[in-house]
């Protein structure tokens, strides 16, 4: 199965389940998490379903595109919903069988990995999910998002694209996935991974992001005082884009990255309690008629 | 009364591996404490898990709780009975609060009342009529870390899906978020079926034929006998680390253990690179020739049974090419920098926000084990070992490897620095300085690693007590008390004369150099002489030390560690003799005397001596101060012990002749001042009031 057929089934599976089926956000970020179709959307009472494409910037993991397993950029495929079923480990494997794993024929595990995101203040406790010994996907319970409790829990799955698709191309190198006939991943993404590695290591400069990130975290500051929480949020990301960028060409030592980090997770906190006050002002509108009764009463 | 069984199966999305053992331990002993509370008898409890259930199954449980006889104290005779002998009005009202006839109240004294009492039989109530308590115990389990799920407001370990409490055939109900209890079980999550459990004994042959093996330690001898199994077959010698057999055991339902292989090529990275690749990236056992040589192969440990198992090694083999491969990668690329290039890099690691990068922390180790080389009276050569691996000690941290497999820091130190051509004292002593990494780990082998291990752990623990990081209860982020163990347990077994005193010395000298400190050195010193004694005070009590006697040396101590343990064994056995409480209680006379050692100008004048044994016991001192001296220098304990021995009869003497508070303010002074002299020798040993002896 091809990448592309593979990203199809997967919305095509999550469709079925009655998730919103989202594009990737349009500002830089390091995983799926951070588009505000999860990080916001997650925080509330009301109801919650989305899947989505997210191409995720991790400069620090850039190698000008000669390591056959380390990218700059990767492919998550993200899943939430809010509140997590029953079923959803089920739902899961179904996913997986879509994909043509038939668990009978593996082995896979479900190995306890807590995850924590100190620049969003949220934190949760799940799996990593492993199929014959690799690591295919994230599965994550939400606690807490922007430092508030999750009520109704959030469950996520973040597929990891690549690492699942050399599996099931039995392809030894990243690059050498097909992602339609006649295009490998390679040919797509090969001169842009060596270009940002390059620029993310050598060139950036340095100054110019350091006074970006200041003027990023000013502008963010000003929205949310106006209660635009989306808009404020935008900057949230570039921030910590900007940030992780810095941190690759290892212009941020470990005490300032602390300061850092707590800069952009003060942000996302703000933001986080400015959505939820104003989806509270809105009445919480996504609520069915019963759960609203059910949040008037709590 | 017939007896019943009752079987609690609690299911559950996959528990993180390190909870479930004692997981399923807690909800045993919780159940059959409940049972006891109760007064239900049975017969005996058996415990189940797997990643997905814990179960709990109680055979022959009695069908009633015993009946028990109550005993109520109702109003005193004199209230409960008037003059004409007739029950009063309170007692009748008690009596019929108890629910019995008039006949029945009888007297009973208490303190020195008579009361009337009323004895009640209470009929114990159906086992099965009590059982819906155990939902309490079930929601009231406690986990190291929990989460909630949906709408719920429970926190549990994971999400619960299923539960069963069945008393016989007779379904117990319970619900606890959302699920309530029945008969189902599910079977294997992907071979087995959802199946119904008519009775408790079935339980765990069910989930067999369902491909789970319910009983964790039937499971783990499975997997031990397939190790063994496939080990003879390959004529392979698969060694069990048995944290990982424990922890695999509880990532599966029903094992099947396969192998897989690698290309001998990566069999040229070091072997701990390996083995930490396989076991704990991978959770793999890895495999040995008989000779203990690693061979290119590894052990995994299916979730499953033998079907397409093809399809999982090839799977388990592409993992952990990639993982060999990217280690291969760093291997190499570390092996292109001089461990001297690479310990610049460390300028820009900061080892803790106020105390600098790493790069000054080496610095200041360098400075501090040259002092104690010095000290030590190492060669000329060994010292510059000493400095040459300090200044190397942790260049291994901006490796690659390091990096990403931080638990081989010091390992790949030595590793690459052999290779880069350092001398074999220096590469090991980089591996060693880490050591002891825990009570159990073993000393540096070298004295070159001992010496460096001291001056690392120094460092750490006095810069941190000298900007006020000091641990309380459970927090010792830094793990200061292992490092002060480990400096004490380096000192005592090799023997060196360094007092602690002076090692504090030493390292609050060079952080005050290097302006690292930001309280009082003379605060932190006290306050790091404390810790230590703390810290002794452990070892001494592992050692079986009597309490009393650790008190007694450890009072004022910051000597050499050999020395504190000699004395403390030296007493310790001293204890059986009588001469000894003899000698205890003349040295004690002494120091119950001069209480206060610590004031200031402490002088005896000869001259004002009018009685002789006042003379002779200053002249006794005086030759006991020199002796116990040299003793004490060379760790002679027991030549120490005979010199203040010898002043036991001079003591007796002078306390018989000599009157200590005489009348004469200058001749008591001066008296005072010489037991203050004595005093301070004495306790030089051990303060011995803290001894106790049987009366």
């Amino acid at each position: 199965m091809n990448v592309q057929n593979m990203i199809l089934t997967l919305q095509n599976f999550w469709a079925k389940q009655n998730c919103l089926i989202m594009q990737a956000y349009d500002v830089e970020k390091g995983a799926g998490t951070m588009n505000p179709m999860t990080f916001l959307r997650s925080i509330g009472p009301e109801p919650w379903n989305v899947a989505y494409v997210e191409p995720s910037r991790r400069p620090a993991d850039g190698r000008y595109g000669e390591n056959p397993n380390r990218l700059y950029q990767h492919h998550q495929f993200q899943v939430i919903m809010k509140p997590s079923p029953a079923n959803i480990q089920e739902l899961y494997l179904d996913s997986l069988r879509e994909l043509g794993i038939d668990p009978k024929k593996h082995d896979i595990r479900f190995v306890e990995d807590n995850w924590e995101a100190p620049t969003l203040s949220a934190w949760g406790l799940g799996w990593e999910v492993w199929l014959d010994g690799m690591e295919i996907t994230q599965f994550t319970y939400f606690q807490q998002v922007g430092g508030i409790d999750a009520n109704p829990v959030a469950v996520e799955i973040t597929y990891g694209i690549e690492r699942l698709a050399s599996y099931i191309q039995d392809k030894e190198n990243v690059f050498d996935l097909v992602w339609v006939d006649g295009f490998t991943y390679g040919d797509v993404f090969k001169q842009p991974e060596y270009e940002h590695s390059k620029y993310a290591f050598e060139v950036a400069d340095q100054a110019m992001l350091f006074n970006e990130f200041a003027t990023y975290e000013k502008e963010a500051d000003r929205a949310i005082a106006q209660n635009l929480v989306f808009p404020a949020y935008d900057y949230v990301l570039k921030c910590s884009h900007i940030f992780n960028l810095l941190d690759a060409g290892g212009a941020i030592s470990v005490t300032e990255r602390t300061g850092y980090i707590a800069r952009v997770r003060n942000l996302a906190r703000k933001c986080a309690k400015t959505y939820y006050e104003k989806r509270e002002e809105l009445g919480f509108s996504m609520l069915g008629e019963e759960e609203r009764e059910h949040n008037g009463q709590q | 009364m017939g007896s019943s069984n009752f079987l609690l199966e609690i299911g559950l999305e996959e528990m993180p591996a390190r909870f479930v053992t004692d997981a399923m331990e807690q909800l045993k002993y919780k159940i059959t404490d409940w049972l006891d509370e109760n007064r239900i008898a049975y017969e005996s409890a058996e415990a189940f898990s797997t990643p997905r259930r814990l179960a709990v199954r109680i055979n022959g449980i009695a069908q009633k709780q015993e009946d028990v006889v109550e005993e109520s104290r109702g109003p005193s005779k004199q209230i409960a009975v008037d003059e004409n002998g007739e029950w009063t009005k309170a007692a009748r009202g008690f009596a019929k609060g108890q629910g019995i006839d008039l006949e029945e109240l009888f007297f009973q004294e208490k303190n020195g009342t008579d009361y009337v009492f009323a004895k009640k039989e209470v009929l114990g109530k159906e086992t099965i009529d009590l059982l819906p308590q155990v939902e309490t115990i079930i929601t009231e389990m406690n986990f190291p870390k929990n989460m909630r799920w949906g709408t719920f407001s429970l926190r549990y370990v994971r999400p619960i899906h299923w539960m069963i409490a069945l008393l016989d055939n007779e379904v117990i109900p319970l619900e606890i978020a959302g699920v309530t209890s029945g008969r189902h079980t599910r079977g294997h999550r992907f071979l087995g079926e959802t199946i119904e459990i008519f009775s408790p004994d079935s339980y765990e042959e069910k989930l067999r034929e369902e491909y789970v093996i319910a009983e964790p330690k039937q499971r783990k001898e499975e997997i031990r006998r397939q190790l063994k199994e496939l080990a003879s077959e390959q004529g392979w010698s698969i060694p069990i680390n048995e944290d990982l057999l424990e922890e695999v055991n509880n990532l599966v339902e029903y094992p099947t253990v396969l192998y897989g292989d690698f290309s001998d090529e990566f069999l040229r990275l070091p072997d701990e690179v390996l083995v930490t690749s396989m076991r704990e990236h991978q959770r793999y056992f890895p495999v040995e020739d008989r000779n203990g040589k690693l061979l290119p192969h590894f052990v995994t440990i299916r979730n499953g049974n033998k079907d397409y198992l093809d399809n999982v090694r090839k799977g388990n083999e592409k993992v952990l090419r990639a993982r060999l491969s990217d280690a291969q990668f760093f291997f190499e690329e570390d092996q292109k920098v001089q461990p001297e290039k690479a310990a610049e890099k460390l300028d820009s690691i900061v080892f803790q926000e106020e105390l600098g990068t790493i790069g000054d922390k080496v610095c200041r180790i360098q400075t501090l084990s040259q002092r104690l080389a010095e000290q030590l009276d190492f060669a000329t050569e060994k010292v510059a070992s000493v400095n040459r691996a300090a200044k190397l000690s942790k260049f291994d941290l901006v490796t690659l490897m390091v990096d990403e497999f931080t638990e081989l820091q010091g390992l790949m130190g030595e590793k690459y620095a052999l290779i880069s051509g350092e001398e074999e004292e220096v590469a090991t002593a980089i591996k060693e300085h880490y050591q002891p990494k825990s009570a159990s780990d073993a000393i540096p082998a070298t004295d070159v690693g001992a010496v460096l291990s001291i001056s690392d752990k120094l460092d750490t623990i006095i810069a941190c007590f000298g900007i006020g990081l000091i641990p309380t209860g459970s927090q010792d982020p830094y793990g200061l008390r292992r490092q002060a163990a480990g400096i004490v347990q380096i000192l005592l077994e090799k023997g060196y004369p360094l007092p602690l005193e002076e090692l504090i010395d030493e390292t609050l000298h060079v952080l005050k150099e290097k302006h690292v400190l930001k309280e009082e050195p003379a605060t932190v010193k006290n306050e790091v002489i404390s810790f230590f004694r703390a810290r002794l005070k452990h070892l001494l009590s592992d050692h079986s030390v009597r309490y009393d006697i650790v008190d007694a040396v450890l009072e004022g101590f910051s000597g050499q560690v050999e020395v504190l343990v000699n004395k403390a064994t030296f007493l310790q056995e001293k204890l059986q003799d009588q001469e000894f409480k003899n000698t205890v209680e003349a040295l004690s006379r002494v120091t119950n005397i001069a209480k206060d050692t610590t004031v200031p100008d402490v002088k005896v004048e000869e001259d004002l001596f009018s009685e002789q044994p006042e003379k002779e016991l200053f002249r006794a001192y005086h030759q006991m101060r020199k002796e116990l001296s040299e003793s004490l220098d060379k760790g002679e304990v027991a030549l120490a012990w005979e010199s203040l021995q010898q002043l036991v009869p001079y003591i007796h003497d002078y306390f018989e002749h000599v009157m200590v508070m005489a009348e004469d303010e200058q001749v008591k002074q001066n008296r005072l001042h010489q037991m203050i002299l004595l005093s301070r020798e004495i306790r030089r040993f051990a303060n011995f009031q803290h001894i106790v002896f049987p009366s």
